[in-house]
């Protein structure tokens, strides 16, 4: 029977670096492996590095970590397969993950990723023909409290909808600046990929970009502190008195609400996110708000 | 007689100062008290700092509950080898959202929890081990740790008493199975992330063979608070098996997601009153205690106390305090597909229950979600997650079978629709935040 398996000639090893960027890796390398009692704990940050040089973990990057931790090539490869975020093709300069978890999934992640496939015209795990964008479905990234989010090279866009997700990667195509909800503007993912290898992002800034905690992480400090009414109620309307701002407060919505490009008012990131809060059906056992309630209100 | 309002009930301690514009810097943690606990440690002998956490209480934050304390005392002492600390921030488990905030807000928490807890193991190294996909943080504790080290918090002769401590932050590369102690461990030792049979014990044979502490984020930050405003401070929240703070996430059609720090045994129904219940006109119709491997609960169980007891007598877990609520609109079929999905793509692959049954399990749930469900279709389900559960070689596949047994016993008849009339019965649209935003304005 005839096969379409190649049973010739083993693969020829890879091409090494060129010597410069051979000498300029091997320097991060001793570095990386001096951080820790065990040389091969090292091979993650180091896979991590070789992206960052090619974008992707190549055959030349894989020859490179098993060299420098004298590992074989099987080894290192049966290591760079099981994680998720070594891939093993040329991607994009952005990569763009919509958390398609249950719980952002329903929240709206299904449709912003159906949206943005059809808009981009590409599929899971495809880069536009531009090179800018890969489109990624990602799991549960840790912010499910700003559902539904997307992760661009790895810095949050919370609280998104198809339209600001739109928006999002017709800026990353443009080529416009673009800021997360959480983390500092955006670099490419081989940027990304050196601070994942254990490097501190240089850059001015990028420590403090979008300040302390973002909004729902204050949602319980606020309410302790009754900076922030109980049970009440962005766009509730029929008590607009007791209606707290939708956004955060002025202080913070400049660091922490959603300054995408090209400016904050421009973006719909920065201003539809779905933050409505308001009192649930009264008939509900699960809305405890009851006659109490309003007499609470009163009280404080 | 007047209600005390709910949100009284809450008790920000790690989340305290989360909203100071430059809430992760040393300055601002010092500023709120930070590095005080750390000179009354050093002062004290490794063994009563050990017996100290011990006696507060704190249990693990990282889903299984273990008492703190009694995990330092079993690493062995003078037995001439070294021991480790490693910090599990790996935080993968669907719903689970604290320990990311915590650090991106207040790393400093950690590390100082970190210097504590490493000079009662007689510790010389510690490891964090970070999800790799959440770069923000990254950076922040990249920067804390420089500003810690440059303080004399960290390295050689710390605050003169001639401790030396090593920490590196360490990034992952996307495995949820690396969030499991010992499958963490082998991938910090750069290997494939698969959990390691047990005995032995991290504690006799952790890292590179070495007596090894693996505790959570919250678990270890919390150390600080105890030692500072002391332990029956501590032990004034909660109750007598579950005392002290913690951190409440709040997810989902919720009014008012977020972050709700408070003592232990709070329940859903306290959140919602104080959060602005479920949103507007609807009803709560599932939820999870703590992350999507936890057994789900209905309304029935609103007024359960979110401890360790109250949830587990309730037949679920407290798990990492991930409240993903879900409202009326939520097909529950879709969710625990979607989940079951999650499982299967995450499954390490070593046992044959987990890597086998996941992948049925996927196949039986889409096509009962996509309407071609069969007769007998339900026992089979109920059968492979039995065959999973309890028969795995790590909890991941006990994990993966909580959401299908437990939405087996609340919503069987859901399951029973879908099959007879061939399609899910629910429209996804009204389940997306913005769905009804744009009713409204449709109706304007
Ligand atoms: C599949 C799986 C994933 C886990 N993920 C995490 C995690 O991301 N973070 C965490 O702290 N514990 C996680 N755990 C629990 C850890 O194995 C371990 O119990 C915990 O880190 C111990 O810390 P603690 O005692 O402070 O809670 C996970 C367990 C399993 C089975
Ligand atoms: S239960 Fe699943 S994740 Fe755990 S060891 Fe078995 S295959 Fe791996
Ligand atoms: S489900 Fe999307 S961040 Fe958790």
């Amino acid at each position: 029977m005839s096969s379409e398996v190649s049973l010739g000639i083993p693969e020829l090893p890879a091409p090494d670096y060129p010597a410069d960027v051979r000498a300029r890796l091997e320097t991060d390398a001793r570095e990386v492996i001096a951080r820790y009692p065990g040389s091969r704990s090292a091979l993650l940050p180091l896979l991590h590095l070789v992206q960052s040089e090619e974008g992707y973990v190549t055959r030349t990057g894989i020859r490179f970590c098993a060299e420098m931790l004298e590992l074989t090539t099987a080894e290192v490869t049966a290591v760079a397969t099981f994680y998720t975020m070594y891939r093993r093709k040329p991607s994009g300069d952005y990569q763009v993950g919509v958390c398609t978890n249950t719980l952002c999934a329903v929240m709206g992640g299904d449709a912003i990723f159906e949206e943005l496939r059809e808009h981009l015209g590409v599929g899971n795990d495809e880069t536009t023909a531009d090179g800018k964008i890969t489109l990624e479905h990602i799991e549960c990234n840790a912010a499910c409290d700003f559902a539904p989010v997307v992760m661009v090279n790895w810095e949050f866009f919370d609280n998104q909808t198809p339209e600001s997700a739109k928006q999002l990667v017709d800026d990353l195509m443009a080529g416009r600046e673009v800021r997360p909800t959480r983390g500092a503007p955006l670099c490419t993912y081989k940027e990304t990929a050196r601070i994942l290898a254990g490097f501190p992002d240089l850059r001015e800034g990028a420590v403090e970009a979008t300040g302390g905690a973002g909004p729902a992480s204050l949602a319980g400090l606020r309410l302790a502190r009754g900076e922030a009414q109980a049970r009440v109620v962005g766009q509730r309307g029929q008590t607009p008195e007791h209606a707290p701002p939708a956004q955060p407060p002025q202080d913070d919505a400049d660091l922490h609400a959603t300054p995408t490009s090209p400016s904050p008012a421009e973006h719909p990131s920065s201003h539809d996110a779905p933050r409505q809060t308001a009192e649930s059906d009264p008939a509900h056992p699960a809305d405890p708000v009851g006659e109490h309630a309003e007499q609470e209100e009163g009280d404080r | 007689m007047t209600v005390e309002p709910a949100e009284k009930l809450l008790a920000p301690v790690l989340s305290a100062f989360w909203d100071d514009p430059r809430s992760w810097t040393l300055d601002t943690y010092r500023r709120h008290e930070g590095y005080q606990a750390l000179t009354k440690a050093l002062a004290m002998a490794p063994d009563d700092l050990i017996a100290y956490v011990k006696d507060s209480g704190l249990r693990g934050r990282g889903g299984a509950g273990f008492p703190t304390g009694m995990k330092w005392q079993f690493i062995p002492q003078g037995d001439n080898k070294p021991h480790y600390l490693v910090v599990n921030a790996d935080e993968s488990e669907p719903g689970t959202c604290k320990d990311i905030p915590l650090l991106f807000a207040n790393p400093h928490a950690l590390i100082e929890g970190i210097v504590i807890a490493c000079y009662a193991i007689r510790s010389h190294h510690a490891f964090i081990y970070l999800r790799g996909e959440v770069v923000p943080v990254l950076r922040r504790l990249h920067e804390a740790v420089r500003e810690a080290y440059q303080a004399g918090y960290l390295g050689k002769d710390i605050k003169g008493t001639g401790f030396d401590l090593e920490l590196t932050v360490h990034a992952g590369a996307g495995a949820y199975i690396c969030g499991e102690e010992t499958a963490l461990l082998d991938s910090l030792e750069g290997r494939r992330g698969q959990p390691r049979l047990r005995p032995p014990f991290p504690a006799v044979e952790g890292l590179y063979a070495c007596p090894t502490v693996v505790n959570n984020v919250e678990s270890i930050a919390s150390v600080p608070a105890i030692i500072h405003r002391g332990k029956e401070w501590f032990r004034s929240m909660g109750s007598e098996k579950s005392p002290g703070f913690t951190l409440y996430s709040l997810s989902g059609h919720v009014a008012r997601p977020g972050q709700y720090e408070g003592p232990l045994g709070i329940t859903l129904r306290q959140l919602l009153d104080m959060g602005g219940g479920m949103r507007p006109g609807h009803r709560l119709k599932f939820w999870t205690p703590g992350g999507s491997s936890t057994p789900m609960f209905t309304e029935e169980h609103l007024d359960v106390p979110l401890d360790y007891e109250g949830v587990g007598a309730a037949g679920s877990m407290l798990g990492t305090k991930a409240l993903q609520c879900f409202d009326e609109t939520t097909c529950v079929v879709r969710a625990v597909t979607r989940w079951t999905e999650f499982y299967a793509h995450e499954s390490c692959g070593k046992c044959t229950p987990c890597r086998e049954g996941t992948y049925w399990l996927v196949q039986l749930l889409r096509d009962i979600e996509a309407g071609k469900g069969r007769a007998g279709d339900l026992e089979k389900l109920a059968d492979i997650a039995d065959n999973i559960n309890g028969k795995s070689f790590c909890a991941l596949g006990d994990g993966a079978a909580a959401p299908i047994a437990s939405s087996l016993k609340y919503f069987r008849a859901e399951y029973e629709e879908h099959i007879e009339r061939g399609g899910c019965p629910f429209d996804p649209a009204r389940s997306t935040a913005w769905a009804d935003t744009s009713r409204t304005e449709a109706h304007a």
